[in-house]
């Protein structure tokens, strides 16, 4: 019940935040409505580090607590960040076409990382289709995710390690937090819209969390036998045990 | 396109997309506990 009332809090947040950034805040002197894009798009950036950092510090806690919930809570925080990285990345085309004139430069260190990025935590989620085995299946998904991990700071700093067609941070970097190199009402937007995407996040990362727990159930269920649909399966096996006439 | 058309490919997708991802999680949930519940009943003897 407590998530469904998140999940209306988060979903009031969003449009509130939509609505902020796409009619009440004003367009960018230079580059037009094109900039509000920002918005949407830098949150999901975010948002992604926040869901591979829950992933990497929960199969962390996996590897030295051996606990399958933590692993749920591993597999949650790296299909929600996919979703939000690809979302990133979208956001991110959408924006470099009108203003650099590219959807995309493989030679922009910031991008490029990013799409590597994606693909090691596809990667992440396809290693833990290949065991039925949850503890060998936890403990593989944990160390790719540790070692995934390392690729977020150098998304994250890539734009301040190398020079590409990236903007470097508007507000990330230690040195912009009280000056930032955005207007104040641009940086209020920003952090609107990242406050309603901390609130969706949560809201899925506890439902993918309860799904992977009952996943996890489920296929107990069917390693212990008791699954009905294999008995169905089965017709001539349940027509035996009945008492010949 | 126009600017407003990129603005409004990025937000129609982003935001669309984590509406379909929910109610794509609330289907999946939905279905494991009907499952999980079923098999509960149904243990055998």
């Amino acid at each position: 019940m407590k998530t469904r009332i998140l999940g209306f809090v988060a979903l009031a947040a969003v449009i509130g935040a939509a609505v902020n950034g796409l009619f009440v805040v004003p367009a960018d002197l230079n580059q037009g409505d094109a900039q509000r894009i920002m918005y949407v798009h830098v949150a999901s950036a975010w948002i992604a580090y926040a869901s591979f950092g829950v992933t990497a510090l929960a199969g962390l806690g996996y590897l030295i607590r051996r606990d399958l919930r933590l692993d749920a809570l591993a597999l949650a925080g790296a299909e929600v960040g996919v979703m939000f990285t690809a979302f990133a990345i979208w956001g991110g085309m959408m924006w470099g076409r009108p203003v650099w004139g590219v959807y995309w430069q493989w030679e922009d260190p910031r991008l490029t990382t990013t799409a590597l990025l994606l693909a090691l935590y596809i990667g992440y989620l396809l290693l833990r289709r290949l065991t039925d085995d949850p503890a060998r299946r936890a403990a593989r998904a944990a160390v790719v995710g540790l070692i995934a991990a390392v690729d977020i700071p150098i998304v994250h700093f890539s734009v301040l390690w190398w020079r590409g067609l990236h903007q470097g941070p508007t507000i990330g970097d230690p040195s912009k937090i009280l000056n930032p190199s955005a207007p104040l009402q641009f940086v209020l937007a920003l952090l609107a819209m990242l406050a309603a995407f901390t609130l969706v996040w949560a809201y899925l990362l506890i439902r993918r969390y309860q799904l992977a727990r009952l996943e996890w159930q489920l296929e107990e269920d069917a390693r212990r036998g008791l699954v009905q649909t294999a008995r169905l399966a089965l017709p001539g096996a349940a027509a035996a045990e009945e008492p010949a006439r | 396109m126009t600017s407003a058309g990129f603005v409004l490919a990025a937000y129609g997708v982003i935001l669309g997309g984590m509406g379909l991802y929910a109610a794509l999680l609330a289907r999946r949930l939905r279905i494991a506990r009907d499952t999980v519940r079923r098999n509960n009943v149904d243990l055998p003897e």
